[in-house]
């Protein structure tokens, strides 16, 4: 049984991931990366529409800052983020951005002068200033006062990815891929890495490391609708799950985007609709505006697909029942634009559904319908990135830092993703560099032997069922009880029935009894993962009887600040539990930058406002006020009303073009 | 239109180069078509129902991460982005695409490939400066970014790999996917490497003067890149610097 040794070990390879093993190597570790596929096949490179920074260079984001970046974002979060991330993540993103620029990634850049964009579904005129001039560029995306989302075309996760790919390569880390973790080694609150499967040779090994990292992405898999790749499976927050001490935090906030194409799920960027493609119902008719008069197609993403349910609801949908769907329409924008900045959209228009999007009329509208597309919860760790189990951190979508709360902004993805591997990168950096440990080699061959020896007991089971049916079925369950709209009767069937099927996983029996190559004894361990996670969303949704951000609940339609600004821990604390144990940490108001209020978009009045939110407004208010007539600049004025602790080199400034700091 | 649906035959091949025993057979699985169907939903019916040692690669199953090349009929080209009902007879043959390092059946080691492509081109920024990510970003003419970006977007799936007819020649020819990289590259503002830096890496017959211009790359690559453009572009400025 072979042991592996590295200073830092990186479970994934999408964004996050390799970004941090990027931070840990530039701190002189030694480095290795494990990915179930070849990296620059990781998810993130789905990422289409963009990456929000605060630049601030185009005419339509002149103005922006991080100010107002932070709070879209927390507004963006029904109020249930933690403000210092997000502080943290939009002081970075600039730098993130620019460092990237730096590695290659081709943003689209300004173009002086007069352009054409499309806006509240008119033609407008927009000049550029000769002095933005090949600066990057930034579109329209939902939940921002600024035009904030930097993008290459449509591929901008694809760019990112492999700008940030090859950095790895150039530094020559270690990356191997066809590899999955199946378990961590942990003991004694200290984890000291993972067995990990050769999906090639079918081999268990163990790589052991001063510090491990899970940046393994999102839980979407667990439902049939969606727009993740088939790896989102949630085995990275299983492996955490599983060792008993680490929470995951948030799981039943899972954001459904509004406009994946009917019937594949395939995902089209927000970036139709930041660009100026509207929404039409069955008579052609733009229902938007008649629900979100201000925001209207560029409300967050939980509104729209809200909005758009509802509207579908009312008999407005094309064709009937579960199938019906409303039209996304960007034929407006014009050929020009599309084959342009929205090829990939086209290209899977033509390719899945024979539409091309650019002929006008009727005829270039795509089917659309909200699915499955975010995992905003994930493994809790604190703002460094660390969980609960030493050594043991967590970034990018896996974690739960609490960077989006209840629902993520559109662009606020892969922006996350790499921003998060440079700070938490350089956080866990600094852990190996500063920790040692001490472990028995037989320790560690023993934790080989124990998934040795449960790959073996699962190929002895001999019951009726089958795994693949219980996947399909834990599937359509989220799909039905779990999705956009949420009751509590639908939600308590929802845990009984996951529970069954848990429990009936094993009941199963594995036909061929080879170790490789098996794909039915690899389903066979991955789903009593997926199910877990899954009941750690249907529990945690079932009793959080409010409404926050994408969570949902019909019977509980107000946000409930006086009972429910608090985030969800969800533990499975013994292997023999079968459901998970929810606990709840409060947010403090009485240190918020930005207590909650209203969103500026959904429905008004739905709020059950919590006593400390208007006192810390008025402390806010007299603060600002107050140093305001002092003469004190924006950024010593946020200093004082909430600190925060950040790298230096990322606490930096951000210089914008004029230098409107 | 259940009743109505047809019957596929696809046409496996079947081969595991990690046993011994294995010999590479032709597998035929019948499944019920369904609308709009793919590849993707093909094999993934396949596997659930009939065989659970299949062995295949997808991930994004919407064509952007390049996971499923594989040989259709034939051609190589991306699974997830073929559909059934565009073969008429409803038989379909599916082999691993050449060129590549066997896993088993459709399944091919193109990460392997590419990470050592990337590595011999040197498939990143090579700059001498140091970037200050607090101040304004260098400005880029917004032509020459989209430029880059036109060649950026090549996803490594491999398939012009499995196209070109010098890679079976020559097996350590670079590929059209590496000589784009080079041209990627070398339009790239940020990047200082010069022509005579380039000349070292593809100035040779594994490189840009083994393309023979058969065009299978352009022909058949699922991001539509102009490959042969660049590389005939190339090809001239590499001429140039043979000659000097």
């Amino acid at each position: 049984m072979k042991i592996h040794y590295c200073d830092a070990l990186v479970i994934g390879g999408g964004l996050a991931g390799l970004r941090s093993a990027v931070a840990a190597n530039n701190k002189g570790l030694n480095v290795t990366v494990i990915s179930m596929v070849p990296v620059k096949r990781s998810h993130s490179a789905a990422a289409q529409g963009g990456m929000q920074a605060s630049l601030g260079n185009s005419k339509m984001s002149q103005g922006d800052n991080e100010d107002l970046h932070f709070a879209d974002t927390v507004k963006g979060s029904d109020w249930g983020c933690d403000q210092e991330v997000a502080r943290m993540f939009v002081n970075t993103a600039p730098k993130a951005i620019r460092e990237l620029a730096s590695w290659g990634v081709p943003w689209t850049r300004i173009k002086e002068g007069a352009r054409t964009a499309i806006i509240n579904a008119e033609k407008t005129t927009i000049v550029e200033e000769p002095d933005v001039n090949g600066l990057i560029h930034s579109r329209d995306f939902g939940g921002t006062k600024k035009w904030r989302t930097c993008y290459s075309a449509d591929a901008t996760g694809h760019s990112m990815l492999f700008g940030v790919a090859n950095e790895a390569l150039k530094r020559d880390i270690e990356i191997q891929d066809r590899k999955e973790a199946i378990s961590l080694i942990h003991k004694d609150d200290q984890c000291y890495g993972a067995v990990v499967r050769d999906l090639i040779t079918g081999e268990l090994s163990a790589y052991v490391a001063k510090g491990t990292m899970i940046a393994t992405g999102g839980y979407g898999r667990i439902y049939r609708t969606t727009t993740n790749a088939v790896i989102c499976e949630g085995i990275g927050h299983a492996l955490a799950l599983e060792t008993g001490k680490v929470p995951l935090g948030n799981m039943e906030a899972v954001q459904f985007h509004p406009t994946p194409i009917v019937p594949s799920g395939i995902l089209l960027t927000e970036g139709c609709r930041g660009d100026g493609g509207v929404l039409r119902d069955k008579d052609g008719h733009r229902f938007m505006p008649d629900y979100e008069p201000e925001k209207k197609e560029l409300a967050s993403r939980d509104v729209v697909a809200r909005r758009m349910m509802e509207h579908i609801k009312k008999g407005k949908g094309v064709g009937d029942g579960k199938e019906s769907y409303v039209w996304l329409d960007i034929s407006i924008l014009g050929r020009e634009h599309i084959e342009r900045n929205l090829r990939d959209v086209q290209d899977i228009a033509i390719t899945f559904n024979g539409i091309d999007p650019a002929d006008e009329g009727k005829a270039g509208w795509m089917p659309v319908h909200p699915a499955q597309h975010y995992s905003m919860g994930g493994i809790r760790t604190d703002r460094t990135g660390q969980t609960r189990l030493n050594g043991l951190f967590s970034a990018g979508e896996a974690a739960c830092w609490d960077l989006h709360g209840f629902n993520r902004l559109g662009g606020n993805s892969v922006s996350e993703a790499v921003v998060s591997g440079m700070i938490i990168g350089n956080y866990f950096a600094d852990h190996c560099l500063s920790n040692d440990i001490n472990i028995s080699t037989n320790y560690v061959q023993e934790a080989i032997r124990m998934q040795d020896l449960e790959l073996d007991r699962i190929l002895t089971l001999e019951g009726p069922e089958d795994i693949f049916e219980i996947k399909a079925r834990m599937q359509d369950i989220m799909d039905n009880k779990v999705g956009v709209f949420r009751n509590g009767i639908e939600l308590k069937e929802a845990v009984t029935e996951l529970e069954e099927l848990y429990l009936k996983t094993n009941d199963i029996t594995v036909k061929a009894k080879n170790k490789i190559h098996n794909d039915e004894l690899t389903e066979a361990y991955r789903v009593p993962k997926m199910l877990k996670i899954a009941l750690c969303v249907a529990k945690g949704a079932r009793d959080r009887t409010e409404s926050r951000g994408a969570h949902f609940r019909e019977d509980y339609e107000k946000r409930d600040d006086e009972n429910w600004l608090s985030r969800t821990l969800a533990y499975w604390r013994l292997e023999s539990d079968t459901l998970p144990d929810l606990e709840y940490e409060p947010l403090d108001i009485t240190t918020m930058e930005l207590p909650p209020g209203f969103r500026g978009y959904g429905k008004k009045g739905n709020i059950l406002e919590h006593p400390d939110s208007e006192i810390r407004q008025k402390e806010v208010d007299t603060i600002r006020n107050k140093m305001v007539r002092e003469g004190k600049d924006r950024i010593e004025i946020q200093e004082a009303i909430m600190p925060y602790e950040l790298q230096r080199e990322y606490k930096a400034l951000n210089y914008r073009v004029g230098d409107r700091t | 239109m259940k009743s109505n649906a047809r019957e596929l035959t696809i046409s496996i091949l079947k081969f595991n180069p990690h046993n011994s025993n294995s010999r590479p057979t032709m597998v035929d699985y019948k499944i019920k078509e369904r609308p709009g169907m793919s590849l993707f939903l093909a094999l993934s019916t396949i596997r659930e129902k009939l065989d659970h040692d299949l062995a295949f690669d997808f991930v994004c199953r919407a064509g952007i991460c390049g996971s499923c090349g594989m040989l259709v009929n034939g051609k190589p080209q991306l699974a997830c982005k073929t559909q059934t009902k565009d073969y008429k007879n409803g038989k379909i043959t599916l082999m691993p695409m050449p060129a590549f390092e066997i896993i088993k059946d459709l399944s091919v080691d193109t990460g392997k490939w590419m990470n050592g492509m990337s590595k011999r081109v040197g498939s990143w920024i090579h700059t001498s400066e140091s970037t200050d990510i607090g101040k304004v970003e260098r400005r880029i003419d917004p032509e020459v970014a989209y430029d880059t970006f036109e060649l950026d977007r090549c996803i490594e799936c491999g398939i012009c790999v499995a196209s070109c007819a010098t890679k079976i020649m020559r097996p350590d020819f670079v590929g059209a996917v590496g000589l784009n990289r080079v041209v990627r590259f070398s339009i790239d503002p940020y990047d200082e490497r010069t022509d005579s830096d380039f000349y070292e890496v593809i100035g040779d017959d594994n490189g840009i003067f083994g393309c023979m211009s058969l065009m299978g790359c352009e022909d058949h690559c699922p991001k539509d890149i102009p490959l042969q453009h660049k590389i005939a572009y190339m090809r001239r400025k590499m001429v140039d610097q043979r000659n000097t």
